[in-house]
């Protein structure tokens, strides 16, 4: 008996170091595969420890918890594929919501407040990738500048004041759930998961993307239009942003311009943990997915396992730190 | 015999992963002594030299400094036995005062405490600026100096850190005449001195200026030294070319056809009034030193650096070429020398790599049709031999030649009137060198018209129809492959030419 399991031990060592991991090569398989056994760990270590997280209505209530920060995380993962950062999508949240304020009650039409707000934050990613492709500037530098203006926008539209939304369907959008289980807010992911799965991995410039971020004089010389590929990555987080403030807004049931602070860090830490290269040209959008998901689990988890608030803030922070160190472990043949 | 050296080393010997780059090579300079140190492109000089500082460790041999045995760690640790650089390139820190950079790493400080003696280090500067008679206070910014007096700084700087040997790689290329003449005159002084200087250049003129003995390297290996006094040019010559260009090239003579790419008057950073044609079917060799403005001429064709003048015509019609794009639709490619920053997307797949330059055409629609993709792709990389596992591999994990074929592949794909190569065999093995040119063959056997750089002398007679001679910036001579074969044309009247000889107007 003690040498059986001494065997499967040896076993399991010598795969892990060596050998084949259902049939695939070891390294690549921790390189594509690694994030997501982290994540299948995670939810059984908590499963074991909370029944409650087990329950269909707290997992569907972790992932419209996360439907927010996903469709951030999923515009975001287009802006660092590229090469590039955007700081400014928590006021560019803020600004959603105080257009839709402003249009919902001026007009009473859902649709048009939505659609006026989300082309407003796609201008304002146009702004970004403008400064960014147009003049070499770094878009950390751009971006922080810019969170600033698109925050004071919002602060002049609303006049820095709160308004509560009367819509009722409205509220919808953000709370209401298809037969009463799946939440709207979750479909909507899914929906944006699509597009950007569709615009990353199926499309000539989905292609441009990675060409631009692994290599910009390389997709130069290969006569890619590097200008209007990073402007393009900037728009999709932008039109992200606004289908993220339309959800956000819509949950807190009013427009208030000093929402959404600290919702890059987030969507940031979601891309890094799902495998994109802060150097760009490395990303995939089932990776960002996984990458979204741990971080509603890791919140998720700590809530039930009554961990104080305080230490999930600490946790994270160590945790992303955690992913990019087991990034370039995974892929230190590179270097 | 030794001890009259100042600086002597022996048997240096350095490889990189599998090339030769220094066999057994030797190199003595005496004391105030201004010797010359000249070779080929790639013969060796650079690596030299980087060994004497520091910058790397030689895997064998021996040197001698001031009749001690001698090895650097690093520029700095070189600096502080007595042997300075002069770069080619100066990088100066354009914040720090003339008296920073010259106190850069031996600040005075007040006693033994870490706060700087600015009165102190301004001071001896100013003296030994008013020594060598520089016309400015020590106060002055780095920034605000032109390349030749920034040049001149670091010669005092070398100087006043008490350098017994001054290395010298190309001082005059960034220089006017009168800027040189005061050069020289430095250099003069500082052999009154008993300085040693090591006189890097491709200016022939000037070794027999100012220069005392002259050493010659050749692939990587010694060829002789000797009294400036006693060497013609043409020995120098022959001393530095010597290798034969054996028949293992796979040039095969094709009907040449109608001009594909004419050139007028193009001048832009680095070259002057270039004008060429180069038909349908022809391989256009274009040859000249490192830094003669050779790649920056394909580099503004391609439209990667803008042009100042001249126009650009294909197959008779004037185009504009403003980036890239622009010459890849007009049907113009280019293999960069570069192929790590210019070339590939390392990190991604060989697939992804080819088809970069082909989307916009081969690619109809928002979809991308990823089996049409992979099918075009695999042909394309099979017809070029490009040996990988797979084309879904990554391009970092290539071999150079093949990482160099995925390159020619994405470019053939795109079927080019012209093609644009760039050193398109530097830095890969003997056996995909010679895949690459039987494959430029095949290419104009189809009627490409191709232009190759390289700083190879056999490749460039063994492979060209035509070969243009560049001396800094300007063609100066075309050889054709008639004069080559009959052997009008050698390496030695080539190399002269790149050198800067005047070509013989022949009356016919």
């Amino acid at each position: 008996m003690k040498s059986a399991v001494t065997n499967l031990t040896s076993s399991i060592i010598s795969r892990l170091s060596t050998g084949e991991i259902f049939g695939m090569r070891r390294d690549l398989f921790l390189k594509r595969y690694g994030i997501t056994m982290v994540l299948l760990l995670m939810v059984v270590g908590v499963s074991i420890f909370s029944p409650t997280f087990r329950t269909t209505r707290n997992l569907l209530s972790v992932l419209e918890q996360i439907s927010v920060n996903g469709v951030l995380a999923l515009g975001m993962v287009f802006v660092i594929t590229s090469g590039e950062i955007d700081l400014s999508i928590g006021s560019m949240l803020a600004l959603t919501g105080v257009i839709i304020g402003q249009v919902l009650t001026a007009t009473e039409s859902m649709f048009l407040a939505i659609v006026v707000s989300v082309i407003a934050c796609a201008i304002f990613g146009f702004l970004n990738g403008f400064l960014v492709a147009k003049f070499k500037m770094f878009s950390f530098v751009v971006t922080l500048s810019t969170q600033l203006v698109i925050r004071g926008v919002g602060y002049v539209i609303s006049q820095g004041k709160s308004m509560s939304l009367a819509d009722p369907n409205f509220r919808k959008i953000g709370l209401g759930r298809i037969w009463g289980v799946i939440p709207n807010s979750v479909l909507i992911l899914l929906g944006v998961a699509a597009i950007a799965y569709f615009l990353l991995h199926w499309t000539k410039f989905g292609r441009y993307i990675y060409a631009v971020g692994g290599n910009k004089q390389a997709a130069l010389a290969s006569g890619v239009n590097v200008f209007w590929t990073k402007v393009r990555a900037f728009m999709i987080m932008g039109i992200a942003s606004g289908i993220a403030g339309v959800i956000l807004t819509s949950r807190i049931n009013a427009a208030q311009p000093n929402i959404g602070m600290g919702y890059e860090t987030d969507a940031i830490a979601a891309c890094v943990i799902g495998g994109a290269s802060f150097a760009g040209g490395i990303s995939t959008i089932p990776g960002t997915l996984v990458g979204i998901v741990i971080i509603g689990v890791i919140y998720n988890g700590m809530n039930l396992l009554q961990i104080d608030s305080y230490y999930q803030v600490i946790v994270k922070g160590l945790l992303i730190i955690g992913a990019v160190l087991l990034d370039m472990f995974l892929s230190r043949k590179r270097n | 015999m030794a001890h009259k050296f100042i600086f002597d080393c022996q048997h240096i010997d350095k490889s990189f992963g599998g090339t030769h780059a220094l066999d057994d090579v030797e190199f003595h300079v005496k004391r105030g002594e201004v010797h010359a140190l000249v070779g080929e492109n790639g013969a060796g000089k650079s690596t030299l030299m980087k060994i004497i500082i520091g910058l790397y460790k030689a895997d064998m041999g021996t040197m001698m400094f001031e009749e001690k045995p001698y090895e650097a760690n690093s520029p700095a640790h070189a600096i502080q036995m007595g042997i300075a650089m002069i770069h080619q390139e100066l990088n100066p820190e354009p914040h720090l005062t003339i008296a920073e950079h010259i106190f850069l790493n031996r600040e005075d400080t007040i006693g033994k405490t870490p706060i700087l003696n600015k009165k102190l280090t301004n001071q001896k500067a100013q003296e030994i600026l008013d020594k060598f008679n520089f016309p400015y206070n020590a106060k002055t910014l780095m920034g605000e100096l032109t390349l030749a007096q920034v040049q001149m700084i670091e010669i005092i700087k070398a100087v006043s850190s008490d350098a017994k040997l001054i290395i010298m790689d190309e001082p005059t290329s960034s220089l006017d005449n009168e800027e040189t003449d005061r050069l020289f005159n430095t250099i003069r002084d500082l052999k009154k001195e008993g300085v040693a200087i090591i006189y890097i250049s491709h200016r022939i003129e000037e070794i027999y200026e100012i220069c005392d003995y002259v050493s010659v390297l050749r692939d990587g290996r010694y060829v002789g030294s000797g009294s400036v006094k006693d060497v013609t040019r043409a020995d120098l010559i022959s001393m530095m070319v010597g290798r034969k260009v054996d028949n293992i090239f796979p040039k095969i003579d094709v009907p040449i056809g109608d001009v594909a790419l004419k050139v007028e008057g193009l001048t832009g950073n680095g070259f002057t009034d270039i004008n060429f044609e180069v038909h349908r079917g022809e391989i256009l060799g274009i040859s000249g030193l490192v830094g003669s403005g050779r790649s920056e001429t394909l580099r503004a064709i391609f439209g990667l650096d803008p042009k100042e003048s001249g126009k650009i015509f294909l197959e008779g019609q004037e185009i504009e070429i403003d980036s890239p794009f622009d010459a890849v639709k007009n049907g113009i490619a280019m293999v960069n020398e570069d192929r790590k920053n210019f070339g590939l997307c390392l990190f991604r797949s060989i697939r992804e790599n080819i088809s970069l330059s082909n989307l916009w055409r081969d690619q109809q629609g928002l979809y991308l049709h990823v089996n049409k993709e992979k099918k075009e792709v695999g042909s394309v990389s099979e017809i070029l031999r490009v040996k990988a596992a797979s084309i879904e591999d990554e391009a970092y994990s290539l071999s150079g030649g093949n990482q160099q074929k995925v390159v020619l592949s994405k470019w053939i794909m795109a079927n080019p009137k012209v093609l644009l190569l760039d050193e398109p065999t530097r830095g890969i093995d003997v056996g995909a060198k010679a895949e690459i040119h039987s494959l430029m063959c095949e290419f104009a056997s189809k009627g490409m018209a191709i232009v190759m750089v390289s700083s190879e002398l056999p490749e460039i007679m063994g492979m060209s129809d035509r070969i243009l001679v560049y001396h800094e910036g300007r063609i100066n001579g075309e050889v054709t492959r008639e004069e080559i074969l009959s052997g009008k044309a050698t390496q030695e009247t080539i190399l002269a030419r790149e050198f800067g000889e005047k070509v013989a107007e022949e009356a016919l």
